[in-house]
This record gives C-alpha cells, structure tokens and sequence, in this order.
C-alpha cells in the first residue's frame, strides 16, 4: 500500500510540474462548452426565405406574414415561376423556399387537403433539417387555427403538425452538452493516461520499474487515479457552465447522472490503459486516441449527426463506441429528466465495455520488456 | 609562411539568464588543421559550437566563420560547413544512396556531380554492396563513417564533428581517424569533440575548456609539456578538476 | 560463491544476432567488466539476467534464482542502471530517491549509509530537478537509485558512456568502494581503458565472448610482438611504418603508432628507424611495448 501511495504521490508531481498540459486540460471544457454553446450554433435565426404562390391570396398571405414575423426567417423575394426556386437557391439569396400548390385555398379544407412544398438547400444538412422542422412547425400552427376556428379536424389541415418536446426553443446547447460531456471525459482519461503509461516506456523508467518488485498492475492503477480526480473536476465544471451560462438545467436526477457519468470514467481509463499496451511511443499512443477515438467519437456518436441518419455499415461503428452510450444516457438523464431506469440499457451496456476493455488489458500487460 | 585562418572567435560570449555558459573565448582555427575541442560535460563546449556554426547568435563577441560573421551571416556560414553528430546524422529509414542524395541536393549539388561522387565514395568505403542497404541495417561503425563522409561530401571548408566516435569498436575508431587525417590533407578543417583522450593526441592542436572559458590551447606535445603531463588524459584531468561548475 | 551463471544464451531479432552463445560466470563480490562496441549486444544481456527479456536459448541464474522461473524473487535483488538517463525528469533527487525506496519497499534511511558517499555529493541539490542535473551528476543519482534497496547485485550498463574523463574516473572509484561492501557488480563499457579497473573481463563482439579473463592475464596473453613508435611526423608516420617491411597491424594509438610483426624475424627495427630518418622523420623514438587491454581487443577482433 505504501508503494501505491508513492506512485500516486508521485503522478501527481508530474502533472501538476507540467503546467501546460495542466491548464490545457482545466481550461479544454470550458473552451469547448463556449465555442459549441455560442459560436458553433446551431440555432436558427433570421434565415431568408422566398416564397412561391402562383395564386396569391388572402389565406397564402395570412402564412406568409406569419413566416416573416417569426424570429427565425425573412422573407426576402417573391418568386413567380418554380423554374426560379434552384436559381434562388443556387445564389444563395434564400436558403428556403416556400412553394405553395395550384389553388392552395381552395384545397385547404377538401378532403385531400392543401398542397405545399418546402424547399431547402441541403448543403448543410443539420442546418437544412433545422430550418425544415421550424417552418413546419409555423405552419402546423396556423393550419390547427384555421381548422379550430372552421371546425375542421385538424387532419385535413396543411400538414402533419410538427411538436417540440424537451427543448421547445430548440436551442442547441441541449444537444451539444452531453456530446461536449462525452468527448472530453475519454480524451482526458483515454488519451492522458495512455501517453502518461508509454511517456515512461519512453524515457526508459519502465524499464527500471520492471525490475524492481513492483507489480505492472500498481503501476498502471496509480496512473489513473489523477486522471480520474482530474475528470471529476471536469464533469464538475461542465455541469456548472451549462446550468449558469448555457441555461441548460439538469432536468433529471444529478445522483443517476454523476453515477453513470463515474462509470464512462472508469470505462475511458481503461481504454487508455489498452491504448498503452499497444504503443511504445507517445506519438503513437496519441494518434490511436486521435484517429481511433476522438474523430469516430465527434462523428458517429451522435454528439453532432443524429445516428440514424449515418450510413448502416458505419452505424455499426458507433454502437461500439462507448461515448455513443453515453451520450445517449446524458440525454435521456439530463435533457429529457427521465429517471435512471430508461437509460439501463445504455449504462449495462457502459459497464460490459468496460470490464471487456480492463480484462483485456490486463491480459495485455507485461511483466517483462517484449 | 602565413597560414590562412578559417575560423576566427573575439571574446565569443554566450549567456543564458544570468548563466555564463561560454565567457570571452578567442582563438584562431587554421586551413586544413585537426582542431581538438575538448572540456568536460557542462563546461559549454556545445554552446560554443551552436554558435560557431550558425545555430545560436552570441550575447557578445565577434566570430567568423570561413570568412562570414557568425552573428550576420549565418546563412552563408550553414552553407560551407559539414555537421556530424554521435547523435544524429543520417536517416535510419533511407537507404545508403538515398541519405547522399539527400545531403548532396541540400547544398544544391548537380545531379551529375552527385552521381558521380556517390559512386566515387562508395568505392572508397568498399560500400559499393551496400548502396541500397538501409541505414538501419548497417553496422554503428560504418554509419558514422558513412555519415562522416556525407557531411564532406560538398567539400566544406569546415567540418564540425560533434563525438563522431562515441561507443563505436577500437578498429573501426582508427579507421574513421585516418578519414579525418585524409579530409584534412585536403584542405578541410577538422573541428572535432571527444571523450577519447588517445583522440586528442591524433589532432594538430586542442583546446580545453573549463567552466566556459579555453583554458589550454597548444599541440598535444606542448601542453604535456606545459603541464608536465606523461598523457592528454593528465592534462585533461589536471585542468578539469578546477572546475567550479558542474552545469 | 558464484553470483551469476550463464550458460549459452542466445537471442536473436529477426535476422540480426544480437546474442550467438555466451556462457559466463561471476563470483560473490566481483566486478565483472563487458567491454565491447555499441551495438556487440551488451544492452541486450544486460535486459536478460535482468530478467526484462527472454532469451531464445540457454540458461542464468542470478543469486541462485533462475531468470525465468523466479523473475519475482529475483527483481528484489537486483540494483539495474540502464543505459540512459531512466530517472524522472520533472522530479527533485530527493522525490526521484525516495519514489525508488518505497518501490522497493524500503525508506532512504534504512539503506542510507550505502549510499552516502554518493549522496554527499548531490546533497546541495536535493532539491533540484533531476533534469536539470549535470551529466556526472545524472549519473551519480541513477547510481543511488538502483543502490537504495541493498541489492545484492548491481548491473551497470554503460555508465559512462559520454562522460567526462574526470567524472568517470570519480565513478570508478565510487564502484571499488561498493565492491568493498560486499556487492557483487557487473559493469558494461565501450572505454577499453576501463577495462584495467575490473577484476575480470569478458570481451565482446557481434553477440560473442571474444575471451574472460583477469585484464592482466588477457595483456600477458596477447601473442604477437608489439611496437611503439612516435616521430615529429605522426600523420606520415603512419603509411610510412605500414608499408615496411615485417610490420603486420599498424595503426595510430594515443600519441604513439602501434605495430605488430610477422613472427618470422623479417622485421628490423634499425632498419626501419633508417628509413624513417631518410624520408624526413625527426626525433625518432621506437621500442618494445606491453600490449593493453585495446591492443588485445583489435588483436582478438582481427581473428
């Protein structure tokens, strides 16, 4: 025991001697959280939009003044033929188009109900979908007025009414939160404990601790427990940011949050302790957590592109990947306030990666040089 | 008879914060001369060498090297000198050719002149076998002859050699010796570093320095007989031991 | 008492030999020199009686454990100092030695006055970083480290390769005052002037024993008759002494040229002197000299 609190006396050295790389990891969330919270927004405001009416009147009016008046778009040019709407697009004078269908009006209230189209330049998917939803929702509302105020149901109203649940501003620190959350915990556990491990292969101190009576197993542990203290303060910091300056609460229990948030933790520890057994070099051990972990994990873990809309052969990738889960779990705990039960899946699933990925590397560790 | 100085230094200083790692060191290298730079660990001689060859600007002093000023043409001085470090010399993952062409193209050498040189010096080596062997796989001894003959391949007026025969077999140590004396009977100037104590008695003159500043500097006989010395290990130790620092 | 045995070790790299068959053995409280090149397979023998790597082939025991079945027993008794600096930078000497006591178990009090003369001379700077050390200095701290648990015997792999003169004549003194404790110590070298300094001697090259032998006996042993010869023309002196007559090996050593004759009497040292002194050499001093241990190196490396 005396030993292990040497070790552990002795990582805390190094990285609080290492002032860079210190404030680099204290400083990282708080940076992230600012450039996804305000820069990287996803929000959508004040988007030009130009309309299609080839029979304006009262009613495609009444619609078009209520698109203009919401915050989120501007109309900005009224279009006569639909050869126009690609034109429009194309130059980028709107990046919607509101195509309403030959005697829109008249249809409203038949059986078959009215005919629209949406167009939307796609380049940015994200945004495109966005912008879909929003528009859509403008017009599901006007349509279950109309229908109250005729008596109509509102099944024969424009279109099938968009709701949004849980985060009705649709603001997009709810969404990039727990992603922030997933991507920082496993490059500070993954990626730092793994570079720490190979740091001493490197210089030459493994060699010298492994013929000294140490078991490999002390060595390894006492390397994540900094770590783990460090990923606590961050979790800590993350919370309090995106509670005060996010404005995005903590809708659920704190105590199943911080519970499963303790368990991705130990999971990227241990990820780290399997990257180190493969590397013999710090720059290789950085380029398996670079390549390997944080590129698939900002791409396919949901923290930025919905799952179901990557490609199947690569949906694959992300359901081994442990932030998926736990990006999934923060949601359901933290943005939707459901309690711990709904996210048991995701948190079994966490735990089963988890004990796979620590007996793996144990086997993996030597107790010699080769 | 005149002899013409190709390395000249005035009161050369470097100071590191308030740490004098080279204190006013002057002293003239001749043409073709085996000139010994030796000092302890610490004693500055690599910072002495970092400036003489470009890499590091003087706090104070004057130098020239091959006949530019080390503080305003360094760029000049990097194109007449050849560098040969123990540590670092050649790329371990080219092949033999390949690190020749490699040097040879960065002092703009002529494709010709680079053909017809490599098969010049591998001949000279008894290398011409091992023209497409990789770095790697060679022996320690033959790298640090190869690597010492590509650091002359552009005829430099100068070479620096940093340790050029660190750990390498007593044989081959002699071989690379009689290369030095060869590149010297040329023309060029030897400016070499070592721990070898038997070394320092192969070169035309030595210097010692001690706590950043040349102690000695004569002929290997004339400081044994300065310092009443029966070896170059002698005089070493003998001056050495004053010193107060230890980096 | 035998410390070490070794028996026929081999270990290869894939196609490079880096060990081809050596056999061995050092007694209790012996300091057992490897002398040899860069690159011969010292490091690697080292790592194997270390009991970091296995060998293909062959057998050692260390303090009578076996280097393969009891790594564990054996780990507690062995003090190792690799071939660089493996200390921790970014920690004090102080933090960097007290982490190695507790990794062995022990407190530096317990062993301190193993260690004292040593650490006399890093004490003023106890609280430097050991990266900021000088190179003996380094050196010295290394040396404590692996000395800090009382190991019964101390593996030495080139310490002091890019040292000083000075520092590493220090260092050898510091290596006969643990030998006077008792310590059995097993020390690597490419300084063939070393050698002198050891009890015995194994020589080595390409992964084999040339020969083990006391320094002593190894000199005495060299068979050829040896010559030295100095001039006021040392480079000239060279090619001019290589070509005569009778002389076999000739090449620069220190401030002399050794040379070798062909045992069949064909050599003539006023012969040579003549010669000399007719192609313009001056102050010509020729004689008879013993061989030293690098004598015999190039010698036995020649065969």
């Amino acid at each position: 025991m005396r030993q292990f609190g040497a070790f552990i006396r002795k990582e805390f050295f190094h990285i609080l001697r290492d002032r860079r790389t210190m404030l680099i990891v204290l400083v990282m969330p708080v940076v992230l959280i600012i450039l996804f919270g305000f820069a990287l927004s996803t929000e959508v405001r004040n988007v030009n939009v130009a309309i299609l009416a080839p029979e304006p009147d009262d009613m495609t009016r009444r619609i078009v003044e209520r698109i203009d008046a919401s915050e989120y778009f501007t109309v900005v040019r009224w279009l006569d033929t639909p050869t126009e709407i690609h034109e429009t697009l194309r130059a980028g004078e709107a990046q919607l188009v509101v195509a309403f269908g030959q005697h829109f009006s008249g249809n409203l209230f038949s059986p078959d109900g009215s005919q629209m189209q949406l167009v939307v330049d796609a380049s940015d998917a994200n945004m495109a979908r966005s912008y879909i939803s929003y528009a859509g929702g403008i017009i599901a509302d006007f349509s279950r007025e109309m229908a109250a105020g005729t008596g109509t149901s509102a099944q024969e109203g424009i279109s099938s009414s968009v709701q949004f649940l849980y985060n009705p501003q649709m603001k997009s620190a709810y969404h990039f939160v727990p992603g922030i959350m997933g991507l920082i915990m496993m490059l500070i556990c993954a990626m730092m404990t793994s570079i720490s491990i190979v740091r001493e292969k490197e210089m030459g101190t493994m060699e010298v601790l492994l013929v000294s009576p140490v078991r490999p197993i002390y060595i390894v542990v006492s390397k994540m427990v900094p770590y783990f203290v460090i990923s606590c303060i961050n979790l800590i910091t993350i919370l309090l940011l995106s509670v005060f300056v996010l404005g995005v609460p903590v809708a659920g229990s704190l105590l199943s949050l911080c519970l499963v948030s303790l368990l991705y933790i130990v999971t990227n520890l241990s990820l780290g302790l399997l990257i180190s057994t493969m590397a013999n070099m710090q720059v290789i051990a950085l380029m398996i957590s670079g390549l390997v972990l944080m590129v698939p994990t900002m791409i396919l873990s949901g923290m930025i592109f919905p799952i179901e809309s990557i490609p199947r052969v690569l949906q694959f990738v992300s359901y081994i990947l442990p932030p998926t889960w736990y990006i999934a779990a923060v949601r359901k705990l933290m943005i939707q306030g459901l309690p711990w039960i709904f996210a048991w899946k995701e948190t079994v699933i966490l735990l089963a990666m988890t004990i796979v990925l620590i007996a793996t590397s144990l086997k993996q560790l030597k107790h010699r040089l080769e | 008879m005149e002899r013409e100085i190709v390395i000249h230094t005035e009161e050369l200083t470097k100071r590191f914060g308030n740490f004098t790692a080279v204190d006013r060191i002057s002293f003239d290298v001749y043409k073709g001369e085996v000139f010994g730079f030796l000092g302890a660990n610490g004693a500055g001689k690599t910072t002495a060498m970092r400036m003489l060859c470009g890499l590091s600007r003087p706090t104070s002093g004057t130098g020239t090297v091959a006949g530019y000023d080390i503080s305003r043409q360094y760029e000049k001085i990097k194109s007449s000198i050849g560098y040969m470090s123990q540590k670092f010399s050649l790329y371990e993952d080219l092949k033999v050719w390949e690190n020749i062409r490699l040097y040879a193209g960065i002092y703009g050498m002529k494709d010709k002149e680079i053909e017809r040189k490599t098969a010049e010096l591998l001949e000279r080596l008894h290398f011409t076998r091992e023209r497409n062997a990789m770095v790697r796989s060679l022996p320690l001894g033959w790298k640090q002859k190869l690597a010492f003959s590509v650091s002359i391949f552009h005829d430099p007026a100068i070479v620096f050699l940093d340790e050029p025969t660190g750990g390498v077999d007593p044989y081959t140590r002699r071989q690379f010796w009689e290369m030095i004396y060869e590149a010297a009977d040329r023309g060029i100037t030897v400016f070499v570093t070592t721990h070898y104590m038997d070394e320092a008695e192969y070169c035309d003159r030595v210097s010692i320095m001690v706590d950043g500043r040349i102690d000695a500097l004569d002929t290997p006989a004339n400081l044994k007989a300065q310092f009443g010395a029966e070896s170059m290990d002698e005089v070493f130790r003998s001056l050495a031991r004053k010193a107060e620092r230890s980096e | 008492m035998l410390s070490v045995e070794v028996s026929d070790i081999r270990k290869r790299y894939g196609d490079t030999v880096a060990l081809d068959g050596v056999s061995f053995n050092v007694g209790k409280g012996e300091l057992f020199g490897i002398i040899g090149p860069d690159g011969a397979g010292k490091t690697t023998l080292f790592r194997i009686i270390a009991t970091l790597i296995l060998a293909d082939e062959g057998t050692a025991t260390v303090e009578g454990f076996d280097v393969v079945k009891d790594y564990k027993e054996l780990r507690k008794r062995i003090g190792y100092m690799p071939g660089r600096f493996s200390l921790y930078q970014d920690l004090t000497v102080e933090e960097n030695l007290s982490f190695f006591a507790s990794v062995f178990g022990t407190t530096i009090k317990e062993n301190y006055y193993l260690i004292e003369n040593i650490y006399k001379m890093l004490e003023p700077f106890r609280k430097r970083r050991a990266g900021k050390l000088s190179g003996g200095m380094k050196q010295k701290l290394a040396l404590c480290c692996a000395l800090i648990h009382k190991p019964d015997i101390l593996y030495l792999d080139e310490p002091t390769t890019g040292v000083d003169p000075v520092s590493r004549k220090e260092f050898w003194e510091m290596l006969k005052k643990l030998q006077q404790d008792g310590i059995t110590i097993i020390v690597s070298t490419p300084y063939m002037d070393e050698a002198v300094l050891c009890d015995r001697i194994a020589l080595i090259k390409e992964g084999r024993f040339m020969t083990i032998d006391t320094p002593e006996n190894i000199r005495a042993g060299f068979a050829d008759e040896l010559w030295a010869v100095r001039s006021d023309r040392m480079h000239e002196l060279l090619y001019a002494v290589r070509s005569f007559r009778g002389v076999d090996n000739c090449y620069a050593f220190g401030e002399t040229v050794h040379f070798t004759t062909f045992g069949d009497g064909s050599f003539s040292p006023d012969a040579l002197k003549d010669r000399l002194r007719a192609v313009g050499h001056g102050d010509i001093r020729l004689e008879r000299t013993r061989a030293t241990i690098e004598d015999c190196y190039m010698s036995l490396a020649r065969e």
